[in-house]
């Protein structure tokens, strides 16, 4: 399928869009990635609270160069700086903030996601050494699960499918998608199309989604500055 | 309680003196989240020791050739239980993986956390909804609270913790630095015999009692390591162990 009309996000503007999102009042949990950058472009005056699972609350940017201390680092085991407010604590609390439903959204990559909010992002296959990590708690854990990911793979496979054919992370977790190209919710077992990016098509964006897009009122524009 | 009541105080003792018991099969707890809390010191004085044949669990399963990667290279380990058995350079563990030479249990991180926890508070199984409907429930109980599903995990216990922290007294209490904190708390309550690495041994009564993280109750053996190595330093220098 042919997409040289329209302009796609880059990594930088799909976690601008999604910081968008983030309301005033948030402890978040950012994935390793493109998730991380959403940080950088939560809207000025937000108050919002970091936590990585590998257990702080409050961190900061990275540290300069040559200040880097590899005893504070996130789940990414990138060196980070702490805020005024942080905390430390041991990895059996930091879980139960995940688990026990204290963490307002997650932020996470995908391969696969579903209209029943299904989500593959641990397991592309049988051949690698499988390694979950954090993923499946906070899935099931965060009040909220959003996705930021390219539209299609590298190839032009189908991401957004009806079915997941990877090896599940979670069952019915994804509620936001964000993409290069569109904001989908996922809503009632439905693709609800929220916004485009311009040029795009509902037909042509359709050809790009393995399982029906609806939409409900108006279909918005996904035109995020030029960032990072 | 009289004034000659004194509490109980945990032997500070050598690197090789503290391991010198660690048999063959043992299973053994290695603290640490990557290199943040990795008792590399501990880890290569085990390798000094000999013991094989072990079940480690740790997050993650070594990096380059120094510390828990190293063990594992030298074939110490028969199965690793962890999270995330991935790194910067992960060759020492992939390469016995995809030869079937180790054996690999995946966890998720929080189900991990909370088995060890789960080992150490003495609650043998308990529910998780982490993993339900995934590979990783497959052939385990699922139960339904409240409308929704539920897996079984069991607790873990070994017969070691090899864990890092900043400061102990003598007594065993406890403190960590920042992110090093991760595994080590829910370690030392669940193996048989925990040893620790300290930057520095303090006299009873010199930590806040306030401020103790982990309990000595749950400390059996204080190694000091004055200067301990960072293991994503000792990666980035190229070092090898040993």
């Amino acid at each position: 399928m042919s997409t040289e009309t329209v302009t796609r996000l880059s990594r930088a503007q799909m976690a601008w869009r999604a910081a968008q999102d983030i309301a005033d009042g948030t402890y978040a949990n950012l994935g390793i990635g493109i998730p991380e950058q959403v940080a950088q472009f939560v809207p000025e005056g937000r108050q919002v609270t970091y936590h990585t699972e590998n257990g702080v609350l409050g961190f900061g940017e990275r540290p300069p160069q040559g200040e880097e201390d590899y005893d504070l680092v996130n789940a990414g085991k990138k060196p980070v700086t702490l805020l005024p407010g942080a905390s430390f604590f041991h990895h059996a609390d930091s879980f139960a903030m995940i688990r026990g439903g204290h963490i307002d959204v997650a932020i996470l990559g995908a391969f696969q996601v579903a209209p029943n909010g299904d989500l593959a992002n641990w397991r592309a296959g049988d051949d690698a050494v499988p390694a979950v990590g954090g993923a499946m708690d906070l899935v099931v854990g965060a009040k909220s699960v959003w996705v930021i990911t390219s539209h299609v793979t590298r190839t032009g496979e189908h991401k957004l499918i009806e079915r997941c054919t990877y090896p599940l992370t979670g069952v019915g977790v994804v509620s936001r998608i964000f993409t290069d190209v569109a904001v989908i919710h996922v809503q009632d077992g439905r693709f609800v199309l929220k916004e485009m990016v311009p040029g795009m098509t509902i037909e042509r964006l359709q050809e790009m989604t393995g399982a029906p897009l609806v939409t409900e009122g108006e279909v918005g524009t996904l035109s995020p500055p030029t960032v990072g | 309680m009289t004034a000659r009541a004194k509490v109980v105080e945990k032997p500070v003792m050598g690197i090789a003196e503290a391991l010198a018991d660690v048999p063959d099969g043992a299973t053994v707890l290695v603290g640490g989240f990557g290199g943040a809390g990795s008792p590399i010191e501990l880890v290569h004085a085990l390798i000094d020791q000999g013991a094989r044949d072990l079940t480690v669990v740790n997050n993650n399963a070594g990096n380059g050739d120094v510390g828990l990667a190293a063990l594992i290279r030298e074939r110490r380990v028969r199965k690793m239980i962890c999270s995330f058995p991935r790194s910067a350079n992960p060759k020492a563990f992939t390469e016995l993986y995809l030869k079937g030479e180790i054996e690999l249990e995946v966890v998720p991180q929080g189900t991990l956390a909370e088995r060890i926890r789960a080992g150490g508070a003495g609650i043998p199984a308990f529910y998780t909804p982490a993993s339900v409907g995934t590979p990783l429930a497959e052939g385990k109980e699922v139960r339904t609270f409240d409308g929704r599903d539920y897996v079984m995990e069991h607790w873990i216990r070994a017969d070691y913790a090899l864990v890092k922290a900043e400061t102990a007294d003598r007594a065993g209490n406890l403190l960590y630095n920042m992110s090093a904190r991760n595994f080590g708390p829910v370690m030392c309550m669940a193996a048989q015999t925990t040893v620790v690495q300290v930057r520095n041994v303090l006299e009873p009564g010199a930590i806040d009692p306030e401020a103790v993280v982990t309990p000595g109750i749950f400390v059996d053996r204080i190694v000091q390591v004055a200067n301990p190595a960072q293991e994503e330093l000792l990666f980035a220098e190229g070092a090898v162990y040993p």
